[in-house]
């Protein structure tokens, strides 16, 4: 367990270098700050000394070590719009879209269990039917489409609920409903098709002829096996969430993160897309190596390794 | 002696959305107190599957019981609830599964799952559980017990996994255990102390046993009473001695035919029977070994034979045959010395 | 082929996502031919009218209305389908032949290359695809070209991974070693022998990341990072017609039911032709 724990650690570090690196020349890439720092027709001189102040005169591989030692140190420059330290600009979202995204995790990974256990106990009937068709369209519907089409009905034509933004928790109902429908569409498709499968297992069987009543066979012998690969879903999906979903936080005008990285990509704000991928990029693979201990947990052949 | 199986006309199909497959066709025997029956067969000759149906362990649909009846001392199964179905199996029947690869729960331990039975049927406390857990394991052989219990199964060798099977059939001491092709995936010598296993076991628990399996050889060394099945049908069935040394039906014969024998070992090459497994789909008609049967006359084809007492032979053997195998076999000897 | 379209008209669902594809693909290539008006046309005059059918005063023979500039709304979704088919399909085959490429090589090669290559997979794994395309689209700029190579990138690596593993188990079957045996070059076993046993799989992986990259594709435009306008892309629509939703809720209604059925009938044919070729693709996914 230790041995395995340790390479996951390795490659999860790895992963956020990579990460990092590919942002670091990514941004290099997008343009020049300067000129959107100055004003329009400054001097050559004072681009230059901009330029200096920056440290973007001197070799590329030189700014990027520099990047990389004071990323390491949670440093990641002043950003250009807010001027203020641009990991704070980030990690003051993480609260929205943490909230955003538990609450649809919440209740997506509710729903969604308990449409994909009926479906799969329920074979052949017109509950499975149902939920099947549910979950299809759920899955086929673009996100972004929904939360408008929610708005339009919710907010435009009943006027219950708010169009968009923050600070209560009517305006966290609507993009919750939204990335619950989302979440809770994958997560019965694939629990139910992981139940099918586990139930033609011989030890289910076994199970069985030992007499035990159906609700143990189905907790212990079935559902206990059929959710080692929903976990799996379920921490892609959070990690997925918890980086901020861009389109519908855009769409719901919720200030998180997602939101404040393509904000700073269409303002070339490089220190802010730097902490917010980074950020982003952590979160993704600790959810991972979360997932992965998980695993351990529900999967004793894992521990052993 | 009491008997403690009586199986009569059970018929068991599956229906599917292109056809039906006829699984099991009037089957009819009877099991005593204390006797082994071994019965044999290849895959999809029905008797797994005639085991399984017996306490509801078929799935339903497709499969269905079409008629039959199942008395197990007095009580016809079939006709259970549920409930009673969920009291019976694993208390009064056991069963062994073959592959034990596959038939144990990978991410529980090895004293759960022989704990559960206990608990639930002998209303065993926890600790109480774990006491009858360890004694279990040591009776089938699994050295360093206590240790062991808490393990789980892809810490076991295949043989260990099948005594673990074993331990979870025998738990509640079942009068009838069932083992299902409890040794097949097993390496030869792990076989030989498995079946060793279960002799001893069936001394010092006096079990009542039937074990299916495809292998003849598996039969003799155990089992009192044979049972030959083909297509879903029993062709022939008697005590071990009189079927191996006399066999009245053409498939047993083929069966003994294809066992390997000390004297040819590397010699001549093992028999095979000709032809294919039956077609389960088919309505069944006729003897359904018939097309692969070299003896079979044309009555083999319209009529099925009924199970019927082998003329010159001891009580209980019984073959279902229109032929006479002992005639035809004479007229091939004759002819090979000619 | 016989056996394929008997066993696809078993399948209701199946069948039901084919004739939609179908239809949708002979509409986006037949689009010119349909009668349509022209879609980057607009009419002043008959600015957001609503679709006829309502019953509401509408200027023109509009059926599905027209947006914010008067343009007729079935043109510019059966127009913008045209736009959607070909990015879609080029950045699902771009994205295929590059990940099944280097899966091979993987697998053939195993060691060092694999291991490469599969760090490179787990690095590009730990950023959302969206935030990685949203990065790559900004970098590069917002064209066509640069917007299928950005779907091609969040899709290589899925069939990279698969088709590694298929390969993997390949290699060690007879028809390789044999291959091996009797000196056949790298190449040779990697295109002619290891290549048509993946095509398979990969046709599947392709249909359900078509799905996939369609809705990315309009979450991309919707964004204002995918196709540009004039041309109607089905995202820019949406976003476009957002603002007007309060007074012609048509305008962000209809694209999004085209997406959601072609997203919809793509699946369904991906399920359906997983199941028919590989079952043991479902998890996989």
């Amino acid at each position: 367990m230790a041995r395995y724990l340790l390479s996951k650690l390795f490659e999860a570090a790895l992963a956020i270098w990579g990460v990092v690196t590919i942002v670091f020349f990514v941004s290099r890439v997008l343009g020049d700050p300067t000129v959107l720092l100055l004003p329009m027709g400054a001097s050559q001189q004072d681009i230059d000394t901009l330029r200096a102040a920056l440290g973007l005169d001197r070799p590329i591989l030189e700014q990027y070590g520099i990047a990389l030692l004071s990323m390491l140190r949670g440093d990641f420059g002043i950003s250009f719009q807010h001027t203020r330290p641009a990991l704070d600009v980030v990690l003051e979202r993480m609260p929205a879209t943490g909230m955003l995204a538990g609450t649809a995790l919440f209740f997506g990974t509710l729903i969604g269990a308990v449409a994909g256990a009926i479906a799969a106990l329920r074979r052949g009937t017109i509950s499975e039917f149902v939920v099947m068709t549910a979950a299809l369209l759920g899955q086929a519907t673009p996100v972004f489409w929904l939360g408008i089409m929610l708005i339009l009905f919710f907010s435009v034509q009943l006027g219950w609920l708010p169009t968009g933004g923050s600070g209560s928790l009517a305006h966290l109902i609507l993009p919750g409903l939204t990335l619950s429908v989302f979440v809770s569409a994958s997560i019965a498709r694939l629990l139910r098709s992981s139940l099918l499968d586990i139930m033609r297992e011989d030890y289910v069987r076994t199970a069985r002829a030992k007499g035990l009543m159906p609700r143990t066979v189905f907790f212990w012998h079935i559902a206990r096996n059929a959710l080692i690969p929903v976990v799996t879903m379920i921490g892609i999906i959070a990690g997925e969430l918890l980086g901020g979903s861009v389109v519908i936080e855009t769409v719901f005008a919720w200030p998180g993160v997602g939101r404040v990285i393509m904000q700073a990509i269409q303002a070339q704000d490089f220190p802010v897309i730097q902490a917010g991928v980074a950020l982003v990029a952590v979160i993704f693979v600790v959810t991972n190596l979360l997932v992965d201990l998980l695993y351990g947990v529900l999967d004793p052949r894992i521990r052993q390794r | 002696m009491k008997p403690l199986l009586e199986v009569r006309n059970l018929t068991v199909e599956f229906n599917t959305a292109s056809a039906t497959v006829h699984a099991v066709n009037d089957v009819s025997y009877t099991l005593a107190e204390g006797e082994t029956l071994g019965i044999v067969g290849e895959s999809g000759s029905g008797k797994s599957v005639h085991a399984l149906s017996m306490v509801g362990l078929i799935a339903m649909p497709p499969g269905r019981v079409v008629r039959g009846e199942v008395l197990f001392n007095g009580r016809n199964l079939l006709a259970l609830s549920q409930r009673e179905l969920f009291d019976l199996r694993g208390k009064e029947i056991g069963f062994i599964f073959q592959d034990p690869m596959t038939s144990l729960n990978p991410v529980l331990t090895i004293e759960r799952q022989i704990a559960e039975p206990l608990r639930r049927h002998l209303g065993l406390s926890a600790s109480q559980a774990r006491k009858r857990v360890v004694e279990l394991l040591e009776l089938v052989g699994i050295p360093d017990a206590e240790r062991r219990a808490g393990q789980y199964p892809h810490e076991f060798s295949g043989g260990m996994r099948q005594r673990v099977m074993i331990a979870i059939g025998v738990s509640c001491n079942p009068k009838l255990l069932i083992a299902d092709e409890a040794t097949t995936a097993l390496d030869v010598t792990v076989q030989a102390q498995i079946l060793e296993l279960v002799r001893d076991l069936k001394k010092k628990i006096g079990t009542t046993v039937i074990w299916i399996t495809h292998d003849m050889g598996v039969v003799a060394g155990l089992a009192d009473t044979v049972q030959v099945m083909y297509g879903g049908r029993i062709m022939e069935r008697g005590p071990v001695r009189a079927v191996f040394n006399d066999p009245r039906s053409a498939y047993t014969w083929g069966l003994l035919k294809s066992l390997p024998h000390g004297s040819q070992r590397g010699v001549k090459r093992l028999y095979q029977i000709p032809g294919n497994p039956p077609d389960m789909t088919r309505e069944p008609v006729g003897d359904p070994f018939a097309p692969r049967n070299r003896f079979a006359t044309e009555r083999c084809f319209r009529e099925t034979p009924p199970l019927v007492d082998a003329a010159d032979s001891v009580s209980g053997h019984k073959v279902a045959a229109w032929y006479d195998l002992r005639q035809e076999l004479a007229k091939l000897e004759a002819a090979s010395h000619d | 082929m016989k056996s394929f379209f008997s066993a696809l008209l078993q399948s209701r669902a199946g069948l039901f996502g084919f004739v939609l594809v179908t239809v949708f693909v002979l509409a986006a290539i037949l689009a010119p031919f349909l009668g349509l008006p022209s879609p980057t046309r607009s009419d002043l005059l008959a600015r957001m009218a609503p679709p006829t059918w309502t019953g509401l005063f509408s200027p023109g023979a509009h059926p599905l209305g027209t947006d914010e500039l008067g343009r007729d709304i079935l043109s510019r979704i059966v127009y913008g389908s045209r736009v959607t088919l070909i990015v879609a399909c080029s950045a699902v085959v771009l994205g295929g032949v590059v990940g099944v490429l280097l899966g091979i090589i993987a697998g053939y090669y195993r060691g060092i290359v694999d291991r490469v290559l599969m760090r490179i997979v787990d690095i590009q794994l730990a950023l959302p695809l969206m935030l990685l395309a949203l990065l790559v689209v900004a970098a590069l700029g917002p064209s066509t070209r640069n917007l299928i190579i950005v779907l091609a990138l969040t899709s290589w690596l899925r069939y990279a991974r698969i088709i590694r593993g298929q390969v993997l188990a390949l290699r060690e079957r007879e028809f390789i070693l044999s291959a091996h045996a009797i000196g056949a070059g790298t190449w040779r076993i990697m295109l002619r022998h290891l290549l048509p046993n993946v095509l398979t799989p990969a046709l599947v992986i392709a249909t359900l990341e078509l799905a996939r990259i369609i809705i990315m594709d309009a979450a991309l435009s919707f964004l204002g990072l995918g196709i540009q306008p004039p041309n109607p892309s089905w995202g820019r629509m949406l976003s476009d017609g957002r603002v007007y939703i309060s007074t012609a809720w048509w305008i962000v209604t209809f694209p999004g039911i085209a997406i959601l059925l072609t997203v919809l009938s793509v699946n369904l044919l991906g399920d359906w032709l997983r199941d028919y070729f590989d079952p043991k693709l479902r998890t996989s996914r």
